[in-house]
């Protein structure tokens, strides 16, 4: 997918994502040489589309966890997956509320989840994570649904 | 207002995708590159006995071989797992997703490990339009349990398809080195030209067919052993012949539940795949 600007017959560059929170899918992309901005919004359907590849649009901030997609999709059951806790020496500290928001994640996603605000976390040198961390992340890495 | 078309803008590809689908199949190949063959274990026919023949073949060939795997492609219809005994839950460490282990120590991943007990293959995500993006992530589910499972050291990976001979096809795409597949039939008619279909679905495709396992084959008396007649036909000899293919065996129907020790159909079966393997 390139994005091109007319006016400049150049390709624009990728700046940013967004996922709203309503299922669109925002990528924001601008003309390196004339600085027009432009926002390409994707529908729920056409989000799902693209997210059932496994692909990031503008690539990935934060390596493919083990059964990402699987995990993030699939209405599974609470004990399917027993994930071994990293080493905690260097791992960020989780907040009570943050606690409690993961609490109610699925338990069949929770422990990937947990994984990627912690290295989110680790990657921003952030010691502790809070509820607004999480937005952050969420907002940084597209994940909406986490 | 013309356009440039999308090689004629020399810049590169700024969404990333192509360079992660790329990814994706690279993925693939690093963690099998342990593993010395991927065997697909196919047919045009739902209800012909795949899975039982995989488990089969998986447990008489753990006999003889190093390690032995199982990946059960029957997304919706899983049954490899609970037949070879495998339970979870699955443990995540940073390398990947621990496969469960069945008896002869075989190792599986099965959809079947990740749902509730009953419950139907359910995805989330936007209803109302579910069959645009359904098949995208069944293929996605597919390679993940390629890719992210650590399968370690194994010389044969048998990989159980669903019916859908696309599903063949989808492997190969995804595994290059996909040693060959395993056509199953039931001695039927109706079996043979659904089967038919899919060995020439296939051998369009360019991929090495091992050869035909005729299933239910007749009926195995579970008190004198004797093999009574089950279905009428010959597809097995018929595919093999058409496909110029070896027939690997004719398995009868058994009255019993899978079990470590199996009837010599199988390990005869067993051998003649190995044979052709080698």
């Amino acid at each position: 997918m390139k994005f091109l600007c007319i006016d400049c017959d150049t390709q624009m560059e990728f700046e940013e994502r967004q996922q709203p929170g309503d299922g669109t899918f925002g990528a924001a992309f601008q003309c390196p040489r004339c600085r027009r901005r432009i926002a390409m919004l994707a529908n729920p359907m056409e989000t799902q589309l693209v997210g059932s590849l496994g692909v990031k649009i503008g690539g990935r901030t934060l390596d493919e966890q083990p059964m990402e997609l699987v995990r993030g999709s699939l209405a599974g059951r609470d004990d399917a997956f027993a994930d071994v806790p990293a080493p905690s020496a260097g791992r960020p500290r989780w907040s009570e509320q943050s606690q409690d928001r993961l609490a109610r994640v699925p338990a069949f996603v929770r422990g990937m989840v947990k994984k990627i605000y912690s290295d989110y976390a680790v990657d921003h040198g952030i010691a502790e994570i809070t509820p607004d961390v999480m937005d952050r992340a969420r907002t940084d890495l597209g994940l909406e649904d986490m | 207002m013309t356009f440039r078309g999308y090689h004629e803008v020399e810049g590169g590809d700024r969404s990333g995708l192509v360079a992660q689908i790329g990814a994706q199949h690279e993925r693939v190949q690093a963690r099998l590159s342990t593993v010395r063959r991927v065997v697909a274990v196919a047919s045009g026919k739902g209800g012909v006995g795949k899975s039982y023949l995989t488990a089969a073949l998986a447990l008489a060939a753990a006999r003889r071989l190093g390690g032995v795997g199982v990946l059960d492609a029957d997304l919706k219809s899983p049954t490899t797992a609970q037949m070879l005994g495998a339970r979870g839950p699955l443990r995540v460490g940073e390398g990947g997703v621990e496969p469960a282990r069945g008896r002869g120590g075989v190792a599986v991943m099965s959809s079947d490990l990740l749902i509730e007990e009953d419950a139907p293959l359910s995805w989330t995500g936007p209803a109302g339009d579910r069959f645009t993006w359904r098949g995208l992530l069944e293929t996605g589910a597919l390679r993940e349990f390629l890719a992210d499972v650590v399968w370690g050291p194994l010389d044969l990976l048998l990989v159980d398809l669903p019916p859908d001979a696309d599903r063949l096809e989808d492997l190969a795409a995804l595994v290059p080195s996909l040693t060959g597949a395993v056509l199953v039939t039931i001695p039927s008619e109706a079996s043979r030209r659904s089967v038919a279909r899919a060995m020439r679905h296939a051998q369009r495709a360019g991929i090495n067919l091992l050869g035909v396992v005729e299933n239910m084959s007749g009926y195995a008396c579970g008190t004198c052993g004797a093999n009574g007649p089950l279905f009428p036909g010959d597809a097995g000899a018929r595919l093999a012949d058409a496909g110029g293919i070896p027939l690997l065996g004719r398995i009868p129907w058994l009255p019993a539940e899978l079990g470590d020790a199996t009837h010599p159909s199988l390990e005869a079966c067993t051998a003649a795949l190995l044979g052709a393997l080698a």
